[in-house]
């Protein structure tokens, strides 16, 4: 029976790269983008993160909010990793946080957390890395998550890039934006293609229409060292960030499992060979 | 125990003697360790062990999780995030605790399918067999409840849907549906009783658990001829068996040890690939979910469920016969729990006096489908209900119940077994070979 498991695992793996399919019933378009901390030795790297942190201040915390996000987990190992100092500015220069017992808002300070951001109705960004999968094939299966990862962070990056001009059969005035790797929005008629009993068999064009307006364009974010702003580039590095803002802990726990990992074979290894030892005497040679 | 004819623990100093008058603790103990144990178990018969580690390994990691998380509504999702972020060593016992539940599952279903191929569950082994089936449910029940408690998207609206089968039951279903959850919709209450049980259950599990050792401890195991250790004596017996302690101890361990090496590198480079990303989205009682999936153990009978649609002749049947009072939804929820029904009536549904599937040239390609058949449904209640699938479900369905209900009684009259070996010590030889002829160790 090991034989049949190992075939049909073989099987669903050969099966991984073909193209994902979509959740929310259209295709979607979700680059394969590489990120340093993919697979089980990827870790972050700490550029991009304060890079990524920056785009998120200057762009995307206008209309999201990072409420699970304590500010001096910007201080941690293995993340963004500033000193003290440069959290504490951060937090009181960027933020100001109501403060019940003063009854009026004060600077933030470290122990805060970023703040919860509602007004535009736009989703908490905290966990969003991890609440979306980018990959869900083959077949529904999510097998190829294996090889790809979730893809949360490539879910992301791909609605950052996605947007594109409407296709042809789209009319007019559709409320919100055509973005190509965003599955679960307003999708009209006109572009669904259906059999003689009107059932809906398919989708002229990927994606769907999203309320958020294009947030990002080319240099739109001046960064000190002068790394690269263009779409993609800020895009990835967001994501990137918001990856950390969601699983912060990530290099220990790969950490942990790789020590883990290594400790486990020795044992499995050791205990093979005793037991290899205690039942030789009991078993022959096969005649 | 009684059973097999063993050396038994005597007390030899005063202060033994004088524990085991009182207390015969230590002979309990030594009895149940040393019990003497088919020697040609292969590593099929591991499980057991991997189980007991699971139950151990949930226990402990859930009742230091207790210890940061907090059963209410406006805060359980953040507490969970607490756990993740604030927490010293948080993000791998919430990790540890929730792929921990996937590992025990996938070792209860091999455990399963190892007793259905083998013929654990045939006399004088119908009480492990049913104790097994009622431990399987209890995982079930708190498993369930346990992927409440984060109290995100998918906790809520499987919540909803799951406690809902009840309301599908006539007359008093909706009166049902409303005392479990503690209200007429999932809300605080449902998350308290669902903690308190959730809490409660696995000690339940233990103490069944033991039964369960103690049940295959008075018949003594199953092994993979299906032969019956010989009893005539001590000196027989110990031909056909070897003690617990050290032999499968040490070979449990192993195939343990194995299991933990995968075990560890999931929790450490992938612990979110078992679950579902709706998950990490708070609880919204005003937004569903596009597609409500259950957790991957519970999706073989959740295609069950889904599958008799009042499209399906023998629903419409039934619902005629019984004057609408069995309607499709209620009878996809008889299927769901008669699917597991039928396991559990494994022992007097199969009429075959052989117990190993080894030696039963039919059945053997009956139980190969019906693995595919299990991988099938599983696949099938990921999927949206709607065509093909729902054909597939329904065709899936029908086999699990056909190879309980209709293969396995035929299959004992029509089906003409190959030799067994006569005993265990036979089988055992024409493995490895005797003892006598062995190289020494070094």
């Amino acid at each position: 029976m090991f034989k049949k498991l190992a075939i049909g695992a073989a099987f669903a793996l050969a099966l991984a790269p073909v193209a994902s399919h979509a959740a929310g019933g259209g295709e979607q378009h979700i680059e394969d983008f590489q990120f340093s901390f993919e697979g089980p030795f990827g870790t972050y790297d700490q550029n991009q993160l304060q890079r990524g942190l920056q785009v998120y201040t200057e762009v995307c915390a206008a209309c999201h909010g990072l409420k699970y996000v304590p500010l001096r987990t910007l201080g941690d190992e293995g993340g963004i990793g500033w000193t003290d100092e440069q959290v504490r500015a951060y937090a009181s220069e960027t933020f100001s946080v109501y403060d019940p017992e003063l009854e009026d808002d004060r600077p933030a300070i470290p122990t805060d957390h970023f703040p919860a951001n509602t007004g535009a109705g736009a989703p908490d960004l905290s966990l969003m890395a991890k609440a979306r999968a980018g990959f869900h094939g083959p077949y529904g299966t999510g097998v190829n998550q294996l090889v790809r990862g979730m893809g949360g962070p490539e879910y992301i990056f791909s609605i950052l890039t996605g947007y594109e001009d409407p296709p042809a059969c789209a009319p007019e005035e559709m409320d919100g934006y055509y973005n190509v790797a965003f599955a679960p929005g307003g999708y009209p008629d006109e572009c669904k293609i259906f059999d003689d009993e009107g059932v809906e068999i398919g989708r002229k064009a990927p994606g769907s229409w999203i309320s958020m307006a294009p947030p990002i364009s080319d240099e739109q974010v001046e960064f000190a060292d002068g790394h690269a702003n263009d779409l993609h580039h800020m895009s990835a590095d967001v994501s990137a960030f918001l990856m950390w803002a969601a699983e912060p802990k990530m290099m220990a726990r790969k950490q942990a499992g790789l020590v883990g990992v290594i400790f486990l074979t020795i044992l499995a290894s050791m205990l093979y060979l005793t037991n290899k030892r205690l039942w030789a005497p009991h078993k022959g040679k096969k005649h | 125990m009684a059973g097999i004819p063993h050396d038994h623990y005597e007390p030899k100093t005063g202060a033994e003697k004088w524990l085991n008058s009182r207390l015969p603790i230590v002979g309990l103990i030594y009895d149940t360790i040393m019990i003497p144990t088919p020697k040609n178990l292969n590593w099929w018969w591991i499980w057991g062990i991997v189980l007991a580690f699971c139950l151990a390994l949930q226990i402990v990691t859930g009742i230091v999780l207790v210890m940061h998380y907090t059963p209410h509504v406006d805060m359980a999702f953040a507490s969970v995030e607490h756990i993740m972020r604030n927490v010293n060593g948080g993000y791998m016992l919430r990790y540890l605790h929730a792929n921990g539940a996937s590992l025990f599952f996938v070792a209860v279903y091999i455990h399963i399918f190892r007793g259905l191929f083998y013929g654990s569950y045939k006399a004088p082994r119908e009480i492990t067999w049913i104790v097994g089936m009622l431990i399987y449910l209890c995982m079930m029940g708190t498993a369930f409840m346990g992927y409440v408690l984060p109290w995100g998207q998918m906790s809520f609206w499987g919540a909803t849907v799951i406690t809902g089968l009840f309301g599908a039951i006539p007359f008093v279903g909706e009166a049902i549906q409303t005392w479990l959850l503690g209200g007429p919709a999932v809300d605080n209450a449902t998350l308290n009783r669902f903690f308190s049980l959730h809490y409660l259950l696995p000690f339940v599990i233990a103490a069944l658990v033991i039964v369960h050792i103690w049940a295959f401890h008075t018949t003594g195991n199953n092994n993979p001829t299906g032969v019956e250790v010989r009893r005539g004596s001590k000196a027989e017996a110990e031909k056909d068996t070897l003690p617990f302690w050290p032999y499968f101890v040490i070979k449990d361990l192993v195939g343990l040890a194995i299991v933990l090496v995968i075990f560890w590198a999931i929790v450490g480079f992938m612990p979110n690939y078992l679950g579902h990303p709706d998950n990490y989205i708070e609880a919204n009682a005003l937004v569903t979910p596009a597609h409500i999936v259950p957790e991957w153990y519970f999706l073989p009978f959740y295609a069950i469920l889904r599958a008799f649609t009042s499209e399906v002749w023998v629903v419409q049947i039934a619902s005629f016969v019984t004057g609408g009072i069995i309607d499709a939804k209620f009878f996809g929820v008889l299927a769901m729990f008669g699917a597991i029904l039928a396991m559990a009536l494994a022992p007097w549904l199969d009429t075959s006096s052989v117990r190993s599937g080894k030696y039963r040239p039919m059945f053997k390609w009956w139980f190969y489908l019906l693995i595919i058949d299990f991988f099938a449904l599983m696949w099938l209640g990921a999927m949206p209900a709607e065509e093909p699938y729902a054909s597939f479900s329904l065709i899936a369905s029908a086999y699990w119940f056909g190879y309980f209900f209709v293969i396995l009684p035929i299959l004992g009259v029509i089906e003409k077994p190959l030799p067994q070996p006569a005993t265990i010590e036979e089988d055992f030889n024409a493995h490895y070979g005797t003892a006598s002829d062995a190289t020494p160790a070094e």
